[in-house]
């Protein structure tokens, strides 16, 4: 600011003292600014950098996929979105990502429900072991799981009709299989999201249920759930999204069958390995477009939570 | 933690000729419904997440230690893991210095359009892995926008280690960001203003208050980025093209492996990434157990 003011010596200082008056705002208050002013430096550079960043890494890419899309003629789409193998291929990701997702809720409330709760030996392992579907690797998971499953060893055989219990069952290559892959994976969602709401649950709540007449059944089905109910529907909606999108971990315990059980993405890689761009632009829009109203979905979720219960 | 235990004695005057123990406190489940579901998630845990470990193991070791180790004596072996320590190498640090330069932006300012910067910055955990491959063929592709100049100039990037080390930048991306963002807004401004007012510049408060405030949460986010990017495979399985010993991480390695029957040696690989995840998680535990106050992120993921 100080090396823009003129020198006294200046001889254009009387004409520019003469120019017509400025009054300078502070920024403070000025009506609208697009940053609160703030002592802080480095504004300018990391949000430039964050956006700029995000742009050549995420925007970009991203719009390319939909601009790929848009070019295609309408017919064109629709044809390639209504192909019978493209159908079955979003059924079997989206149903088994369901299934899978429902399971994890099921399930996912049980474990967070005891890792709050109850106090026994080996707590704090169970509650470590549970972000290993986030550690481990899908491909590494994919192949144990397929080892697990297929009719020759592990539970597969215990399962099959030769094993001790004679059931006759078949898990891998199988939509059985894909489940079980899907439900790996989608555990931790469940568990970390219905967790810390549970671990702030505040116990007079269920104390007053309780002097009010109310049975340990009642407590938990009318004042506890409702209360859980957007942690729940907030992990059961990431669950599903990275179901859906999920490969790895699914393509070695699937049998992979055209029309059958072939999953969405793998869908997407084969019609690049045959260059039909095209096809696989198409059907990963519509897997994104899910995704968005996924992540919609789940920040919906989250501002009603907010203005319920004053958090998620 | 006494609130939970269930066997409080508690009299009844309803009751009186119960004994004691035969109640329990109203806002617990009684015994056989607690160790029924204790029972139900360890054995859940046990079997689905826990046993896809162990295999991974015992199937690496079923051949003996030999066999085992002869799995990475490979040429292959070394340059899968060769390149896939390269590309960590390359993708862990870009992803740490924008999560730190997102994190200053998001946390110690208000300005318009935040939150919509922030659920842009969560978008690639929202992208399938596959598809997150994919939007890099359609830029570099041969039928993609820059495909002809890029062919024209020599440069590869599909099928290549550039495409593989761009797909773990993207499925990586959040990481580092989403751990330090609510870290550093909880931190707030008020360290930061100190250090500027006695007279140290952006850069000294940078590194001598910032910096060793967000030391563990940056760590953490370090840790996590670092699994992921080692085994992403989906992403990566689109751009790599698959060349043995060339453009093949670890997990792509895996694949090849398996799908050619030989199981003790894709085993084998595969062991040192489930120890990798093995370490990832103790190290995570451990920062969540000692530094818990200073990891904004702990449990949201």
């Amino acid at each position: 600011m100080t090396k823009s003011t003129p020198r006294p010596s200046s001889r254009l200082a009387p004409a520019l003292a003469a120019g017509p008056e400025k009054t300078i705002i502070h920024p403070a208050r000025a009506g609208w600014s697009f940053v609160k002013p703030n002592v802080i430096p480095g504004f300018g550079l990391t949000l430039g950098y964050t956006v700029v960043y995000l742009s050549l890494i995420v925007l970009i890419p991203l719009a390319a996929l939909f601009i790929k899309s848009a070019t295609l003629s309408p017919e064109q789409i629709v044809k390639i979105a209504t192909a019978p193998r493209t159908l079955q291929a979003l059924r079997v990701s989206f149903g088994s990502s369901l299934l899978a997702a429902v399971v994890n809720v099921v399930f996912g409330l049980i474990v967070a429900w005891v890792l709050v709760r109850y106090r026994f030996a080996g707590k704090r392992l169970l509650d470590a072991i549970v972000d290993l579907p986030f550690a481990l690797p899908t491909a590494v998971a994919g192949i144990a799981l397929s080892a697990i499953y297929a009719q020759n060893a592990w539970i597969g055989w215990l399962v099959s009709a030769d094993g001790p219990l004679h059931l006759g069952w078949k898990i891998a290559y199988t939509p059985a299989g894909i489940v079980i892959a899907l439900v790996f994976i989608g555990l931790p969602f469940v568990v970390r999201t219905v967790q810390p709401v549970l671990e702030e649950f505040e116990q007079e709540l269920e104390e007053a249920a309780a002097t009010l007449g109310a049975n340990r059944w009642q407590t938990i089905t009318r004042v506890i759930l409702p209360r859980l109910t957007p942690a729940i529907l907030t992990g059961f909606a990431l669950a599903f999204a990275r179901a859906v999108g999920e490969y790895g971990s699914v393509i070695f315990i699937a049998s992979n069958l055209p029309n059958q059980s072939e999953i969405a993405p793998l869908l997407i890689i084969i019609k690049l390995e045959e260059f039909d761009i095209p096809g696989a632009a198409v059907i990963a829009t519509i897997m994104l477009l899910l995704a968005f109203v996924l992540l919609l979905v789940i920040n919906l979720i989250q501002v009603w939570a907010r203005r319920r219960y004053g958090d998620v | 933690m006494a609130m939970y235990e269930e066997d409080v004695a508690v009299y009844d005057s309803r009751r009186p000729n119960e004994p004691p123990y035969a109640h329990s406190r109203p806002t617990t489940e009684p015994r056989w419904i607690k160790w029924t579901l204790i029972g139900i998630a360890v054995v859940f845990m046990a079997v689905i997440i826990v046993l896809p470990l162990l295999v991974v193991f015992i199937e690496a070791f079923r051949k003996g230690i030999d066999v085992y180790l002869k799995s990475f004596a490979d040429r292959n072996a070394v340059a899968a893991i060769r390149l896939t320590l390269t590309v960590a190498v390359i993708a862990v640090p870009l992803n740490l210095v924008f999560g730190v330069a997102a994190a200053w932006a998001v946390a110690k300012y208000e300005f318009w359009g935040k939150a919509f910067l922030v659920t842009l910055i969560d978008l690639p955990f929202s992208v399938s892995p596959v598809v997150s491959g994919m939007v890099y063929v359609l830029l570099f592709g041969a039928q993609g926008w820059f495909g002809p100049w890029l062919d024209d100039h020599n440069i590869k990037i599909i099928f290549a280690v550039p495409g593989i080390v761009l797909a773990t930048i993207f499925v990586t991306f959040p990481f580092i960001a989403r751990e330090l963002i609510p870290l550093m807004q909880d931190q707030g401004t008020q360290d930061e203003e100190a250090a500027l007012s006695l007279g140290a510049t952006g850069w000294q408060t940078f590194w001598r208050v910032t910096l060793p405030n967000i030391k563990w949460g940056l760590l953490y986010g370090v840790l996590l980025c670092n699994a992921r990017a080692m085994g992403e495979f989906g992403a990566v399985s689109v751009l790599s093209g698959k060349i043995l010993g060339k453009t093949e991480t670890m997990p792509l390695y895996i694949e090849s492996l398996y799908n050619g029957n030989k199981f003790a040696a894709a085993f084998a690989v595969a062991s040192l990434l489930a120890m990798l995840a093995l370490l990832t998680l103790i190290i995570k535990t451990i920062l969540e157990f000692r530094y818990g106050d200073e990891l904004a992120g702990t449990r949201r993921h």
